[in-house]
């Protein structure tokens, strides 16, 4: 399995039964292809729509039906329209089970940074900083490293924050780490991974359990 | 038909106000018997009185406080954008969920220099208003999406503000009031007002009552309200009575104005 496959699959295993969730533009859409039989997931737009169904095929592209990423989408039966005020009342109100987003750097104390890097690219929080103060929890897909190798994982994030303290679960093509009160703990490691491999990459201080599962 | 005449000449010295002028009516009507149906549909030509896009365009004055709907461009009243790009009309304060794309929504007001300072979400599609923001051209404040969404409507509703967990401890609270109501934290952040409110809807009746399509709903319906003036841009127009009272998602209230646009210029 590829990095992106392999966390986009361990993303899906996170939903439960009836969970409202929101996905993030890029890596964290393609959980949707690894959704568990017999679970069923309501996907929320953050533009204003509950229900959001698969790409259409080519040429069967509606104008008006888009993602908070501009990308065409259908609806599926059961599908609600509303506006964007609404729309983020159901996110800032809690009502929304998980949302997963990437992240330019995350830290131990559950700090994200995912919006801007001073001086270089500035486009704007979008619904980033309401999602991640509003969902019930809060999971950060990446790649473990940047391009260039270093952890993103750090001790103190050193970005301009999207939201303080708010992020629950950080799932790598390395590693599943959960923010808890004491640290950052290593719940998971992917298959061919050992502790070891993940502890060198990780800027973080990683709490390790007795037990550590595995995934991928 | 001496009443009927009388609501017109209302209509047009611009005196009327939508509910005022329904009691009026109603009271008149128990009066004089006067056909209540006749009146209410001469009425709604007036309502919300059909223009051009360029008569929509000229309405906004260099330097005013735009509130514009859309997102990314889907539900954004193209026609009068064009029209405002036509006429030049600059200086402009635009407040507006994303800057679109360069050929698309308000990125192609933003291509044309007509931009001065934004109160905006997201800028990631539009290389050129960040070039712009770089260099000092346009003032931006950025303002996490579901903050501008509640603070146009808090305008719109009439509340001088709101107060969100939203943006604590990032920059976004830096400058700001941090409140504390039982015993959380929020940011206190005062309404946003516009001079003028231009919107997209897909149908509308002659009241200016708005129904929407799909995601192309998005902001409109937040950004009429918050408008001094609000003009409605519409696909199609049809009679008072023939859209159904429960689907309709602006009520006319917040409408004056509407330009009638069948040219869709994205898709």
């Amino acid at each position: 399995m590829d990095k992106r496959a392999m966390i986009g699959s361990r993303i899906a295993l996170e939903f439960k039964d009836g969970d409202y969730v929101n996905l993030g533009i890029g890596l964290p859409t393609l959980a949707v292809n690894y959704i568990p039989e017999g679970i069923h997931v309501v996907f929320q737009s953050e533009n204003g729509m509950l229900g959001v169904g698969p790409n259409p095929a080519e040429g069967k592209e509606d104008k008006d039906m888009i993602n908070a990423g501009g990308g065409y989408i259908t609806a599926l039966k059961g599908a609600s329209f509303f506006d964007s005020a609404l729309s983020f009342a159901i996110i800032r109100g809690g009502h929304i089970d998980a949302t997963v987003l990437g992240a330019l750097q995350v830290d131990q104390e559950g700090n994200l940074a995912n919006w801007m890097i001073p001086g270089k690219m500035v486009p704007g929080m979008g619904g980033a900083m309401d999602l991640v103060t509003g969902a019930r929890k809060v999971i950060v897909a990446m790649e473990h490293c940047d391009k260039y190798g270093n952890s993103k994982i750090l001790k103190k994030c050193t970005l301009p924050l999207t939201a303080k303290g708010k992020v629950n679960l950080i799932i790598t093509d390395m590693a599943v780490m959960e923010v808890c009160a004491e640290g950052l703990v290593l719940r998971e490691i992917a298959a061919g991974t050992t502790i070891e491999d993940v502890k060198k990459v990780t800027d973080a201080d990683l709490i390790i359990p007795d037990t550590v599962g595995c995934f991928g | 038909m001496r009443f009927e005449l009388q609501c017109l000449n209302w209509v047009k010295t611009g005196l009327i106000q939508h509910y005022k002028t329904l009691k009026k009516v109603d009271t008149f009507m128990q009066k004089d018997c006067v056909d209540f149906n006749y009146i209410i549909r001469i009425l709604g030509e007036f309502m919300a009185k059909l223009i051009s896009a360029a008569e929509a365009a000229n309405m906004i004055k260099p330097g005013s406080r735009v509130a514009i709907g859309g997102f990314l461009a889907v539900g954004a009243p193209e026609c009068i954008i064009d029209a405002i790009v036509e006429q030049k009309i600059g200086d402009l304060h635009m407040i507006v969920i994303a800057s679109d794309w360069e050929d698309r929504g308000v990125g192609k007001l933003v291509v044309a220099n007509l931009i001065k300072s934004a109160q905006v979400s997201h800028l990631g599609t539009n290389r050129t208003i960040q070039a712009q923001m770089n260099s000092n051209q346009v003032q931006i404040e950025l303002v996490p999406q579901g903050t501008l969404m509640e603070r146009v409507r808090a305008a719109g509703a009439g509340l001088g503000g709101i107060l969100t967990p939203t943006g604590l401890g990032t920059v976004v609270e830096e400058g700001k009031q941090v409140i504390n109501l039982n015993s959380k934290n929020y940011i206190l952040e005062p309404a946003i007002e516009a001079d003028i409110a231009i919107i997209k809807a897909y149908k509308a009746d002659k009241m200016g009552n708005l129904v929407f399509r799909k995601t192309a709903r998005n902001s409109n319906p937040i950004m009429a309200m918050a408008g001094k003036i609000t003009i409605a841009e519409v696909e199609e127009i049809v009679e008072i009575g023939e859209l159904d009272p429960e689907l309709i998602a602006c009520p006319g209230v917040f409408v004056n104005y509407m330009v009638k646009c069948t040219e869709v210029a994205h898709g």
